[in-house]
């Protein structure tokens, strides 16, 4: 069985980010950029599918531009066993994005596909869901738990009202949750054998996949800033703020 | 053209949220029309059709409906979007799973989570864990949009007569397979809707230590919440946490105890009318948010707290 990860390069979880002056997007030029929470959660499941010998083969692929070779070199220092980087210009839209994973499901036929469930950039969580749909795969978002069976895949599902679990046939799409495991750390001997295995190169363009936005970003902005609040110094003064001050109590 | 809204029920209710998705719906063109897709779900399509503005309800009665399976859902859509320019539903885990597969369909790139409507092609909606607001115009013929909830003010339940159309099922597929859900049933006012939160962190130590919060809500007939800490570990169920990945709440009051303000839970709470933090660390960063901040250790303070409300004669519920 194969897996198939994708994974995205994005601005770091821990920073904080700024809109540009101009209102045309996110400063991001030295700004520090790492793999997408979710995507190491994708990783790992792969991986640890893979070490308890129900898969012989993980492939990382991201999508992006030329940087997100590192992302994918990372994927490879964790347990995935090639990579490919297509290579896109810009914003590209989640829709495009499950078009060009489209061609390479096709190119590499996985049984599996594994992603995030969302990226924290544009928090869009729709990728796996439109790749599933172009595929005609059955699809298992916010996926916390996943049983490999002969045939399916039993996946337990963080939604709102708790829990939920479903089967999917082979092959299909999983969106994984913080919740589904705790990525590895990559060992400094497996970063260099990760230098020596393969990332395969594909101009978006040669797909043949349109990739223009078909959403305009008109303009980003800061949210209004809350005003700066107060501390107390006791309980009775807290309550007696929130009784007759706030009065929401 | 029309709006069709994918409602959200359990085949007894309406979840409430698809409320709020009428009045996004509104906004964007008066002419609403709401699909039920259920399993002996005619309650369901009944109330809808008394929610004022609601045009239509399109009610698809079939076993296929009996559990949520994005697979199914999506073949009845896809044949009805035909006659409409938007089609929408809650940003929820419900609404996120279903919506983009409908979009790959049509071939649309969907807006996600919009949390103000400008016009018929035009929507607001945060991105980076809401540190940024973008205005975002779709240029899609059919527009696949999603609405974050707690932006908008649910619609009346009450005081409208939608015509009830029965429509054809879409085709079964055999892709998967509902095996069960874990819903967990609490007393509480639901988290999403509450007007007062109260939230534990990691600070709290165990689940044992969540009485303590317990104990306020319950004073204050308050939603229980938590962060993420606090759910991995183990401290609280997963439904209850509040942030990027978790759930976004709007309360008129919401009180952090424990909980150091990351990014991602802020993202959950930060439109929230009025927050306290209660924290013994004067450098967290949830104190750049709070309204009104103790620095104090919460073991201490929520016993006082509680007492303190206890001396109180009225407490808003």
């Amino acid at each position: 069985m194969k897996i198939l990860v994708a994974v995205k390069r994005v601005i770091d979880y821990n920073v904080q980010i700024r809109v540009k002056e101009d209102g045309t997007g996110i400063v991001t030029d030295n700004v520090k950029m790492s793999t997408n929470p979710p995507d190491d959660n994708a990783i790992e499941e792969a991986v640890k599918i893979k070490e308890a010998g129900k898969a012989t083969e993980v492939v990382a692929i991201s999508v992006g531009e030329e940087k997100a070779q590192e992302t994918v070199r990372k994927a490879l220092a964790v347990g995935a066993d090639k990579g490919i980087l297509v290579k896109t210009e810009g914003t590209v839209e989640p829709l495009a994005v499950s078009k060009i994973l489209q061609k390479i499901v096709e190119k590499e036929k996985p049984d599996l596909v594994f992603m995030g469930k969302q990226a924290i950039d544009d928090d869009c969580n729709q990728t796996g869901q439109m790749l599933a749909a172009l595929l005609n795969w059955p699809q298992a978002t916010f996926a916390s738990k996943i049983e490999v069976k002969e045939k399916s895949l039993e996946v337990t599902r963080e939604i709102d009202e708790g829990l939920e679990t479903i089967e999917v046939n082979m092959p299909a799409i999983v969106t994984c949750d913080l919740r589904l495991n705790e990525p590895r750390y990559a060992s400094l001997p497996n970063i260099m054998k990760a230098k020596k295995k393969p990332i395969e190169q594909i101009n978006a363009s040669d797909l043949g996949v349109d990739t223009k936005p078909r959403i305009d970003q008109i303009k980003v902005e800061e949210p209004p800033k809350r005003k700066a609040g107060i501390k107390v110094a006791s309980v009775e003064e807290l309550v007696q703020k929130l009784k007759n001050e706030a009065k929401v109590i | 053209m029309s709006v069709l809204l994918i409602a959200e029920h359990n085949n007894k209710e309406v979840k409430p949220f698809t409320l709020n998705a009428i009045s996004a719906a509104f906004q964007i063109n008066e002419d609403v029309h709401v699909l039920v897709l259920g399993s002996n779900s005619d309650t369901v399509a009944k109330s809808i059709s008394e929610c004022s503005n609601v045009k239509k309800v399109i009610h698809i009665n079939n076993e296929l409906y009996e559990n949520y399976l994005a697979e199914n859902y999506t073949s009845a859509i896809i044949k009805l979007s035909g006659s409409y320019s938007h089609i929408i539903c809650s940003a929820n885990t419900f609404g996120k799973n279903l919506m983009p597969r409908i979009a790959a369909l049509l071939d649309v790139s969907q807006v996600s989570d919009i949390t103000k409507v400008i016009s018929e092609d035009t929507f607001i909606r945060p991105i980076y864990a809401g540190n940024a607001f973008a205005t975002v115009k779709s240029n899609d013929k059919i527009k696949c949009v999603t609405i974050r909830p707690t932006s908008f003010d649910p619609a009346p339940s009450s005081g409208g007569s939608a015509e009830i159309q029965n429509g054809e099922p879409g085709d079964a597929t055999e892709l998967s397979k509902f095996i069960k859900k874990e819903e967990i049933k609490s007393d509480r006012p639901e988290l999403g809707t509450a007007r007062v939160v109260v939230s534990g962190g990691r600070g709290m130590q165990s689940g044992e230590n969540f009485k303590l919060i317990t104990a306020v809500a319950d004073k204050l007939n308050a939603a229980i919440g938590a962060s993420r800490a606090a759910v991995d570990a183990g401290y609280i169920t997963n439904d209850h946490q509040v942030g990027q990945t978790g759930k976004v709440v709007v309360p008129d009051l919401y009180i952090a105890v424990g909980i150091s303000g990351a990014i991602q839970h802020l993202a959950g709470m930060k439109e929230s009318k009025v927050i306290v933090a209660i924290n013994k660390d004067g450098e967290a960063p949830i104190f750049s948010v709070a309204d009104y901040g103790l620095e104090a250790d919460l073991f201490d303070a929520l016993p006082k707290f509680l007492e303190e409300l206890n001396k109180l004669n009225t407490i808003q519920k």
